[in-house]
Parts: structure tokens; sequence; C-alpha cells
């Protein structure tokens, strides 16, 4: 469980996140969405430990971030950001390795490799082990950092939950994987994980998310189950007209903007 | 990415800077036979050294030139490992980022004005203040220059490059300056600072640079992992539970450590920093605590070679060894230049 109370950032005099008070409970695929600018991705490094607030509290399983060392912090908690860029040659191997850095002190244990190849397994990227992450195409580096971050936090702590963070994991996938992508990050959810996305795409929000979090100008707008979505919300939120039409087969509805 | 395991690595590199000692010690301007030197070792570990001319010049000239010459290699390149690894650019090294010439600038201060200035009390600190004036001096100037060029958490490479050529001219003048106000012979080993010599070698000077070599790697060793991490980005690495503020400060002032002590007592040589963990990417993999003990291998091996060819070039006179490393580097450089450049252009998410 996550809980947010009164979070605040400012950067200079400028405020970025403006008073937000939210839970996220394990479970459930919460999908995050706003305007640029609106302040998510501060808001997602505030609440995952990167940025300090200026005020309020942010606790995970009820202690508050600054009872967790980093490093335990890291035991529980993964972030895939948007696609971090390398300079250096690096194979995929190594960099999903490096998910287990938390966990091990010198050298990686049997079961650090072996939980290595499982996320690669996962992700069907167990074939590309040896190869160098530059010559990846986009949709294969976001395999491989999402492959990373769940090799982080592969097995449950002896104690509390598990947090994974996404930011705008979609965003260099095409419709294909996007769709896979979604489909296995809705997967997790049963495995007890604290699951937060950042997404720009509403309809893909719209499918997905078993709750989603409308935000503007740093503070949540609106926040609920996928019903809440209307044409008015949209309006008010990205300043860009817009109805639902429902899918005859009786999925969730699509946004059309007009 | 090829399959021959670290181990393999490891032993082939140390074979060959044994075999690099071996044979640097014997070239010079005056050579050495194999056993000869077998038997001079054999005296000095007995303790009871004969009085030849030729084993004196090999025990208090050539053996000290030849170690401290490996060391500053291993310091250099291990310098040049944590610069990339930290500015995550591999075109950078000590000698573009400030470490060398603010170190330089820092000694030559120290040099020419230590009389006027501390007097007795310097010369109670001995041969410590020269490596300590070279550490304010370096750490400054790679402080300033990681200052200017990183900006929120990304570091601005055309930024970097014109940073270090500024506080490098800085640097470069001021030693430009000690050397132009101070007295004859002070000047002289100024100028040559700015080459690089090892024609200074002693056991002292040998001792201290030995001492920094060892910890200074030790420590690095330390942090291999954290800087892995970093590669991926400042955030990504304190997702994964590195400090990151305090990573930077300390692989900082590891870089001044290693690389200000050696050039206190050798002068700046550029470009060995940069290659050593070229070459080593090449070969297996940018692992950080590859680079490292690689780097300090392969770097002794190079700048030893290097230093054998400054010997044997113009003997008995030599070659300043800066100028060796520099025709070697130099290239290096610009061949990576023109490829980050072109990596550049392409620009976007995609690159």
């Amino acid at each position: 469980m996550l809980n947010i109370g009164n979070l605040v950032c400012r950067i200079g005099d400028k405020t970025i996140v403006d008073g937000i008070s939210i839970s996220f409970a394990a479970g459930l695929l919460h999908v995050i969405v706003g305007p640029n600018g609106s302040g998510k991705s501060t808001f997602l490094k505030a609440f995952s430990g990167e940025w300090t607030p200026a005020s309020g509290h942010v606790t995970y399983d009820g202690a508050g971030l600054d009872r967790y060392e980093r490093i335990g912090l890291a035991r529980r908690r993964a972030v895939m950001t948007q696609l971090p860029e390398l300079h250096f040659p690096l194979s995929v191997d190594e960099i999903v390795m490096m998910g287990r850095y938390p966990h091990f002190s010198f050298r990686p244990t049997a079961n650090d490799k072996a939980i290595c190849e499982e996320a690669k397994r996962l992700l069907s990227i167990d074939g590309l082990g040896d190869r160098d992450y530059l010559t990846l195409s986009g949709g294969e580096r976001q395999r491989v950092q999402f492959a990373r971050a769940l090799a982080q936090i592969w097995e449950a702590p002896s104690e509390g939950g598990r947090y994974l963070f996404l930011d705008e994991p979609v965003s260099s996938l095409d419709i294909h994987y996007q769709h896979q992508f979604l489909h296995l990050a809705r997967s997790l959810v049963k495995e007890k994980i604290v699951l937060i996305a950042v997404l720009h795409d509403l309809n893909l929000a719209l499918q997905y998310a078993d709750r989603i979090v409308f935000m503007r100008q740093g503070r949540v707008v609106a926040e609920g189950t996928p019903d809440i979505v209307t044409g008015g919300l949209i309006r008010e939120v990205f300043d860009i007209e817009a109805r639902l039409l429902d899918d005859p087969e009786g999925g969730r509805p699509v946004i059309v903007f007009t | 990415m090829k399959k021959i395991p670290f181990h393999s690595y490891y032993t082939a590199l140390g074979l060959l800077l044994l075999l690099s000692l071996i044979v640097a010690a014997r070239v010079g301007a005056v050579p050495i036979a194999y056993d000869r030197i077998l038997l001079f070792l054999r005296h000095a570990f007995s303790g009871k050294t004969g009085p030849s001319i030729e084993e004196r010049l090999f025990l208090e000239i050539r053996l000290p030139r030849v170690l401290l010459c490996a060391l500053t290699g291993a310091s250099l390149s291990v310098g040049g490992a944590l610069m990339q690894a930290l500015f995550r650019n591999p075109i950078v090294e000590p000698g573009l980022v400030g470490t060398s010439s603010g170190a330089a600038l820092g000694a030559a201060f120290v040099f020419v004005m230590g009389k006027d200035l501390g007097g007795a009390r310097l010369d109670a600190l001995g041969p410590f203040v020269l490596p300590l004036a070279a550490f304010a001096g370096g750490g400054l100037a790679t402080l300033l220059v990681y200052r200017l060029s990183n900006v929120y958490g990304k570091v601005n490479v055309n930024t970097l490059l014109l940073a270090g050529i500024a506080v490098n001219a800085l640097a470069a003048g001021g030693t430009g300056f000690f050397s132009y106000i101070a007295r004859d012979p002070q000047a002289r080993s100024i100028v040559f600072w700015n080459l690089g010599t090892l024609s200074g070698a002693d056991w002292t000077s040998t001792g201290i640079v030995a001492f920094s070599t060892f910890t200074g790697i030790g420590l690095s060793l330390r942090y291999s992992r954290a800087l892995n991490a970093l590669l991926l980005g400042e955030t990504e690495a304190g997702y994964l539970g590195v400090d990151t503020r305090r990573l930077k400060t300390r692989i900082l002032l590891l870089n001044t450590f290693l690389v200000a002590v050696a050039t206190s007592v050798v002068g700046v040589i550029s470009f060995v920093g940069l290659i050593v963990p070229h070459i080593l990417r090449l070969l297996k993999s940018s692992d950080n605590r590859w680079l490292i003990i690689g780097s300090a291998l392969l770097g002794a091996i190079l700048l030893n070679v290097a230093d054998m060819l400054a010997r044997v070039i113009v003997a008995p006179s030599e070659f300043p060894i800066g100028v060796i490393t520099a025709f070697a580097g130099a290239p290096v450089f610009l061949f990576l230049l023109t490829r980050a450049g072109r990596r550049q252009q392409k620009g976007g998410f995609y690159a």
C-alpha cells in the first residue's frame, strides 16, 4: 500500500506538484494521465524517492520514505523510466543483471542469474543475452529495461509489498508491443504488486487501467474506475473535444477526438 | 562480447606486464643483460649490493624508473576509466577534464613559491607537499569542469569539451606564469612537467606513487558496481539504490588522488587514460570492474612501452614521454570524437 499525503514539490518558486493526497493499493493497475507539464513525472519521482518534496509525506506499507535505506527501498521498489541513453556498449545480460545489484554485494549468486534468465524469458528477449544494447531496436530496448525492473523486484521481500512504477513505458513501442506490454503489466497485478504507470495514450489507459488518475497543473483533477471518463472530463484536462463510443463487442469504450 | 572468461584476460595481461617490466629494465642508454638483472635483484633482496656502477645504475635509477612508470600508467588509466564512467562519455580522460593540468599548476606553485611562503614548515612535510598541492589543484580543476558541463544530471559533451579547453588553458597559463617568474633551475623542471618525464624517478617518489596507486585502485573497485548502474543515468542509478551524489564526490576525489600524485612526480602525460579503457572496452566489455582492473594492468604495460621508446629512440639522450603518448593517443581521441558527433547528429529517441 502506497500512501501519499498532501505532497508538494517545487522547483525554485514554481510549484510542480500542488498538494496531492492519494493512495495506491496492490492488486490494481493504476494509470496516471495528464497533459505535458501537468507534473506527472515529478510526482512519480517524488513518491519513488528520487525527488525530495517540499512538504507532505509518502509511506510504503505504513513506513515513511525516510525510514527506508536506499538499498532497502531498491529491493522492493523498481522504476522503469523512459529509455535511458547509453554511450557505452553493454550486453543485454549485463543490463538485466543491474536489476539484481541491490540484492548481492560482490558477485551475483546462482539465484540472481536464474532470476535474470526468467525475466528475459518472460519478455521474450532470452535470445538476446549477448547482444550489444546499442544495436537493439527501440522496442527491444524497452523490453530489456522492463526485464531489468522486473528482476529487481522478482522475489517478494520478507515483509511488506513490492512496488513497480512505469514512466511512459510504451512510448517507443509499435502497436503490437504496446498491447503485449500492457497485457503483461496487467498480469503482474495478481502478484500483489503496487503497480502505477504513467501513460500518454488515453485509449490505452482506458483499455487497461483498473483505476485512472487525471492530473492537471500539479493536482489530481479526477480519479476512479474507467467509468469516470467522459467527454467533459477529457475536455477539462486536455483542452480537446472528445466523445466516447461504446464497443459493440462489449469491451471498454473508445475515445474519439473531434 | 566474446566468451573468453575474465580471468584468462587478467592472466594474459599480468604476464604481459611482467614481460614488459623485464624488457624495460634491460633497455636504455646502458643495456643490462638479463642474467645481470637477476643477479642484481638477488643482491638487493639479500641486502648486500655490490659496488659496481652497473649495479648502482640498475638499482638506483633503472629499477625505480621502470616501477614508477608502471605505477603511473596504472594510475592514469584507472583515472581515465573512472572519469569516463562518471561523465558517462568515452572521450573523457584526466588530461581533458583538467585533473592533470590542475595538478601540474598546484605542483608548480609549490615548486616556485614554496620557499617564500612556508619556508621551514613546508620543508618539515618534505616529499608530501608537492603531491598535496597537486591534489588540491587537480581536484579544483576537475570539479570546475564537472560543474560546468553537468546540467540537470546530464553531461553536455560540447560544454564539457569547451570547459575542458578553458580550464586546461587557464592551468597551463598559470604554470607558464610560475615558470616565467621562477629562477633558472626550477624553471627547467616546470617546462618538463608539461611534457612529462620519468627521469627524476627515485625510491621516495616511487614509494609515494605506489601508495596512491594501490589504495586508489583498491578503493575504486568498491564502486565498480555503482559506476555500472550510473551508466544508465543518474536517476536510474538512484532507483537501483545508489547514492549518486555521494558516489560522484568519491569518484572525483579518487580520480584526483590517483592522477594528481602521479602528476606531481612525472608531470602531465596525456591520452593514456583515454586509450587504455577504450581498448579494454573493444576487447571485452564496459563492465567497470573489468575496466578498473584491466586499466591498471594494461596502463602499466603501455606506459612502460612508451617509456622504453622514449629512452631508445634518441639514446643516450631521451625523448619526452608525453610526446609519444600524444602521438599515439590524439588520433584515437579524434576518431572517438567523430563517432560521438555522428551519434549526436542522429539525435532523437532512437539514436
